[in-house]
């Protein structure tokens, strides 16, 4: 991090993508129990990188404003942004976009934003996510194999239950390990990941992308550098409460 | 793009009693301290830690945990406020002011920058008027109890003017510059200075 230098990326910035834009919702639907998903059309969409955020901001007549930053999971590509949003227990942001929201409603969006918490496609990377955090993951899945690269990308997706985990069809499908905590799937008793059913994986990788909320991460990279994985190859995104 | 334009439906929570207290976008997260990083928590082993000043100054200096102990210290009660919205009113700290550490080594003449690194490598930049005149501190207690590692403990930065990304966690270094020089997030987009006040969150912002 500090010691990569600032001129290494490859990626050109895209100024363009700091301003602020009038999104339109082109397509709402709730997949997963808890989760919204949003397709939004922006009038000027700039490339994103898989792992890379946007800002939502909506705005009451009076100009109170409230936003809130979520992953998307669409590929590098797609040309709608996708949002997977988690309600959250009296959300203000999350609640509205559950709710309230209609397909052809506009409101602000920026980005896409975040360069640290992306994957180009080209290192050997385990992603390690817990709940909402397989959002940004699922990205970097898609620009896996939609860049004949699934190879690249090995996946550990853990949630309470598959009802609770966004994507988990995909998921599936791709090949990822999932781990439930609190219900059986298929011969695995329903417990977090175990040591020996990660190791396997961090063979040849590079890096280790986690992301989930606080106490995930603290499992999650507490096991990767049981395992004697180093800990600057590991990039994290976490987050706690926030509506 | 039409300015301020208004989402169909959205009233948002009722509007904060304080509100001349909260920046705008910001919401109060009461007594709730949510935790962001970009890497994992540090372990720091504070019979090995210790804080350099150095760079743009006339003498750099080393503390140890209890050479920083021994500097007179205090107890400052703010409010902080993060780039991803939630703000957190009337947190005390304990430490020792930015200042007093610039005492001690001499600032040269022409500085004007400051980086902080941390433990973890992190790094993040600051204008070096906005650690100076007891505006910064390098705070190890947090709500009368020690830091946790968490919260950047056992030492980290506290800039409470700027938006929380630039009051770094686990430090370890204060490097005065004679130019300005983006730290981690700031390569990423994020806006050089940070003031909450302006809504300076992302490069391009006033």
């Amino acid at each position: 991090m500090s010691s990569q230098p600032a001129g290494s990326d490859p990626v050109v910035e895209n100024p363009g993508g700091t301003g602020w834009q009038l999104a339109t919702v082109r397509a709402k639907d709730h997949p997963t129990e808890g989760f919204v998903r949003l397709r939004l059309e922006l009038p000027e969409p700039a490339p994103h990188r898989a792992g890379q955020h946007y800002v939502v901001r909506l705005r009451a007549e009076d100009g109170y404003t409230a936003q809130r930053s979520y992953s998307t999971a669409s590929a590098p590509g797609d040309p709608l942004v996708e949002l997977m949003v988690e309600r959250m227990d009296d959300g203000e942001v999350s609640g509205f976009l559950h709710d309230e929201v209609r397909v052809g409603d506009t409101f602000e969006v920026r980005g896409p934003i975040g360069r640290w918490f992306t994957w180009d496609g080209r290192e050997r990377a385990l992603v390690f996510a817990g709940g909402s955090g397989v959002v940004p993951m699922v990205s970097m899945l898609r620009h896996a194999i939609g860049t004949g690269n699934p190879d690249a990308l090995r996946v550990v997706a853990v949630a309470k239950s598959l009802d609770r985990l966004p994507y988990a069809d995909e998921l599936l499908a791709s090949g990822a390990f999932v781990a439930l905590t609190r219900e059986n799937l298929g011969a695995r008793v329903a417990a977090p990941p175990y040591p020996d059913e990660v190791a396997p994986l961090l063979d040849d990788v590079d890096a280790a992308f986690v992301c989930g909320s606080v106490g995930f991460v603290g499992y999650a990279t507490r096991l990767l550098r049981e395992q004697a994985f180093p800990s600057d190859a590991i990039r994290v995104e976490q987050f706690g409460e926030t509506g | 793009m039409s300015d301020a334009p208004v989402t169909r439906g959205f009233v948002g929570r009722r509007r904060p009693a304080q509100s001349d207290r909260l920046p705008p976008g910001q919401y109060d997260a009461g007594r709730q301290w949510p935790v962001l990083s970009a890497e994992p928590t540090p372990q720091v082993d504070l019979d090995r830690w210790t804080l350099t000043v150095d760079g743009a100054v006339l003498e750099p200096h080393t503390w140890d945990w209890s050479a920083l102990h021994a500097l007179p210290h205090a107890t400052t009660t703010v409010d902080i406020h993060c780039v991803t919205t939630w703000s957190r009113f009337d947190t005390p700290f304990t430490g020792v002011s930015v200042e007093t550490l610039l005492d001690v080594c001499g600032v040269a003449s022409d500085a004007t920058h400051v980086v902080a690194h941390t433990a973890s490598g992190y790094t993040t930049n600051l204008p070096l008027d906005d650690v100076r005149s007891d505006r910064a501190w390098v705070v190890w207690e947090a709500d009368g109890r020690p830091l946790t590692a968490d919260h950047g403990g056992p030492v980290r930065l506290l800039v409470p003017h700027l938006y929380f990304w630039k009051s770094a966690k686990w430090l370890t270094r204060l490097e005065l510059l004679d130019h300005d020089e983006p730290g981690f997030w700031e390569r990423g987009g994020y806006h050089d200075r940070g003031d909450p006040w302006l809504e300076q969150r992302y490069q391009g912002d006033p």
